[in-house]
């Protein structure tokens, strides 16, 4: 580690993997709910879990992301960190709100807690992957605002490279779409269309810069290539994911209101989405073939690597599968849609902060050289376990997705199946998704187990 | 990437890009709100419509339920579920299928999927109806394909 300051990533990362066991456990609680729906009903109903299934993926991303940005803006910027004692501040609170609303949601019906936490002053709760009661989200915003202030001020005191100031941008976008999470008009149309400028403008938007200057930075690491060679595919990776994204938040458009010249701009413009996902695979690839040196941190390459495919395939391929107008008529809302979100959101931000955990968690550990051969092959079968398993996941739910759109969206009405009458039918393709879900779990449980495995010091001739 | 094309260029497109299509974003957002009023159905959008969008969110209904194909995937769509459910008949019939259906709830059928028991009023329940019917009444470009949604 270059600068002390960075350790305080530690606490992050280690807090960020614990949420991720969290969301796997209540992924696999409503996993089985598809299939035994009065499983754990009425203490833990399907909605209650999901909701803290997806808000702990939220969260804990959240945790990786800052705690990425601490361990990497001091190292980027060549300084010490403004203020450790901030971001350990700002720790505890961000770790107190998110597991006071996670009990929250398990503790009393959503409807109480919307009153007691005062929802009805600001009336912000209730919204898909927006479900924090508006106290909590009001915290976001403190403990977005604390952040940026402090990495903020590490680079004005330091060195400005194009990594750390394109990590910055995205960390901003961030904190600035999140205050449209407080725009709730009695208007649902309204409503819906800037619900999206939180969410789309998110995860296709600001969160690929975050996403590619974390890549970046990692590459340069791992493989020693010149600076300027990935800075300038840097620019060219976030420059064609804002030039596709933006107006590719149209692909949400078509069926919510808004008028239908966004069924052509939505479908052009996000059909280009997967470019920027297809160069991040060229690039990691090209890096790591012109690498000059053999970094022992065999495990970060893999997983840089395998973020840049998984990321193209999850949200580039099977994004496109469904986002043109025509096709989006038929598979909006269904099981593709899921299948689609879990294997992009597993390939590109959940790889990228294991990624970044994989290889500055070894170096804070004071393993300079990454972990020991033994813990990086126990890490790098958990890698296989899960990527395989979320692979399966995503064709069983897209299998589950084009029967359901068979039986219940092609047919006339009359003839086509009822939403419950067609679940029955594709049950076997949930049972295969929650298989595949307990490998998920599985991998998981390895990938942690990684971090306990002693084995032999790495040494490298210099 | 050839060397004539280099760092500053990449820069340059990613600036002007970015900054050109969010302004572009943002006058397709004027436009589209000029044209909602055509579309969103606000002429019906009452108060007890805006007190039942209010029961739809503090009950988390889409953590289960779609609306306009948002949502969760575990139980039907409700953007059409006016039309559905007795609302082409008239809005007697749909009031009356909706109480029925929300009052026995859950089925405690075993191995089904359950949906909870909100405790809601005969005032509440005919607010959450309104916001359907209102929620029914917006143009959504034909979607869904059919009345299952």
């Amino acid at each position: 580690m270059k600068y002390q300051s960075q350790a305080v990533a530690k606490p992050y990362f280690i807090f960020a993997l614990a949420l991720f066991v969290g969301q796997i456990v209540f992924g696999l609680i409503i996993g089985l709910q598809y299939v035994v729906g009065d499983f754990l009903f009425p203490e833990i109903p399907f909605n209650v879990a999901r909701m803290v299934h997806t808000n702990l993926l939220i969260v804990w991303l959240l945790f990786g992301f800052m705690g990425a940005a601490y361990y990497l803006i001091p190292e980027e910027s060549e300084t010490e960190l403004y203020s450790p004692k901030l971001a350990w501040i700002l720790f505890w609170v961000f770790a107190a709100a998110g597991t006071l609303t996670i009990i929250g949601y398990l503790a009393v019906p959503y409807a109480t807690l919307a009153e007691i936490t005062g929802n009805d002053l600001l009336p912000t709760m209730g919204r898909e992957f927006l479900e924090m009661p508006t106290i909590t989200k009001i915290g976001v915003v403190i403990v977005a605002l604390g952040f940026l202030f402090n990495i903020g001020m590490t680079m004005l005191k330091g060195r400005k490279t194009v990594i750390s100031i394109v990590m910055m941008t995205g960390l901003m976008g961030l904190a600035l779409f999140f205050l449209f999470s407080f725009y709730n008009p009695e208007n649902l149309a309204l409503d819906k269309y800037f619900w999206w400028w939180v969410v789309h403008l998110w995860v296709e938007g600001v969160w690929e810069l975050i996403m590619g200057a974390m890549l970046a930075f990692v590459l340069i690491k791992v493989t020693g290539v010149d600076r300027e060679v990935i800075e300038k595919w840097l620019y060219i990776i976030i420059a064609m994911a804002l030039i596709t994204g933006i107006i590719g938040t149209g692909h949400h458009f078509f069926w919510i209101g808004p008028p239908e010249y966004w069924m052509y701009l939505g479908s052009i413009f996000s059909a280009l989405e997967p470019i920027p996902f297809f160069m991040m695979t060229v690039f990691a690839f090209n890096m790591v073939s012109r690498r000059r040196r053999e970094h022992p941190n065999r495990a970060a390459t893999l997983w840089a690597l395998g973020c840049a495919v998984m990321a193209f395939l999850g949200a580039g391929v099977w994004g496109f599968l469904h986002t043109l107008a025509p096709i989006n008529y038929y598979t909006h809302g269904t099981q593709v849609t899921a299948a689609h979100g879990h294997m992009a959101f597993y390939g590109a931000y959940v790889m990228i902060v294991i990624t970044m955990i994989s290889y500055a968690m070894p170096i804070m550990r004071g393993r300079p050289n990454g972990n020991s051969p033994q813990a990086q092959t126990v890490e790098m079968w958990s890698f296989w376990l899960m990527t395989i398993a979320m692979v399966f996941i995503t064709l069983f739910l897209s299998a589950a997705g084009i029967l359901q759109i068979w039986m219940q969206r092609i047919p006339e009405s009359g003839e086509a199946l009822s939403f419950m009458a067609t679940q029955d039918n594709i049950a076997v393709f949930y049972w295969l998704r929650e298989a595949a879900g307990v490998v998920f779990f599985i991998g998981l449980l390895t990938y942690i187990s990684s971090f306990f495995v002693k084995g032999d010091e790495v040494v490298v001739a210099d | 990437m050839a060397e004539r094309f280099t760092k500053s260029m990449a820069r340059n497109i990613y600036l002007g890009g970015s900054v050109f299509f969010f302004l572009l974003f943002l006058g397709l957002t004027f436009d589209t709100i000029q044209a909602l009023p055509e579309r969103d159905n606000r002429e019906n959008l009452t108060e007890s419509v805006a007190h039942g969008k209010k029961l739809w969110e503090e009950n988390n209904c889409l953590g289960c339920h779609t609306l306009f194909g948002e949502g969760a995937y575990f139980a039907p769509e409700l953007g059409n579920v006016y039309q559905r459910r007795g609302g082409e008949i008239s809005d007697e019939a749909f009031i009356g299928f909706f109480k029925g259906w929300m009052n026995a709830m859950p089925t405690n059928a075993p191995g089904r999927r359950q949906m909870p028991q909100f405790n809601l009023n005969d005032q509440e329940l005919e607010d959450l109806a309104a916001f359907l019917k209102y929620a029914a009444g917006i143009n959504t470009n034909d979607w869904p394909p059919n009345i299952e949604g």
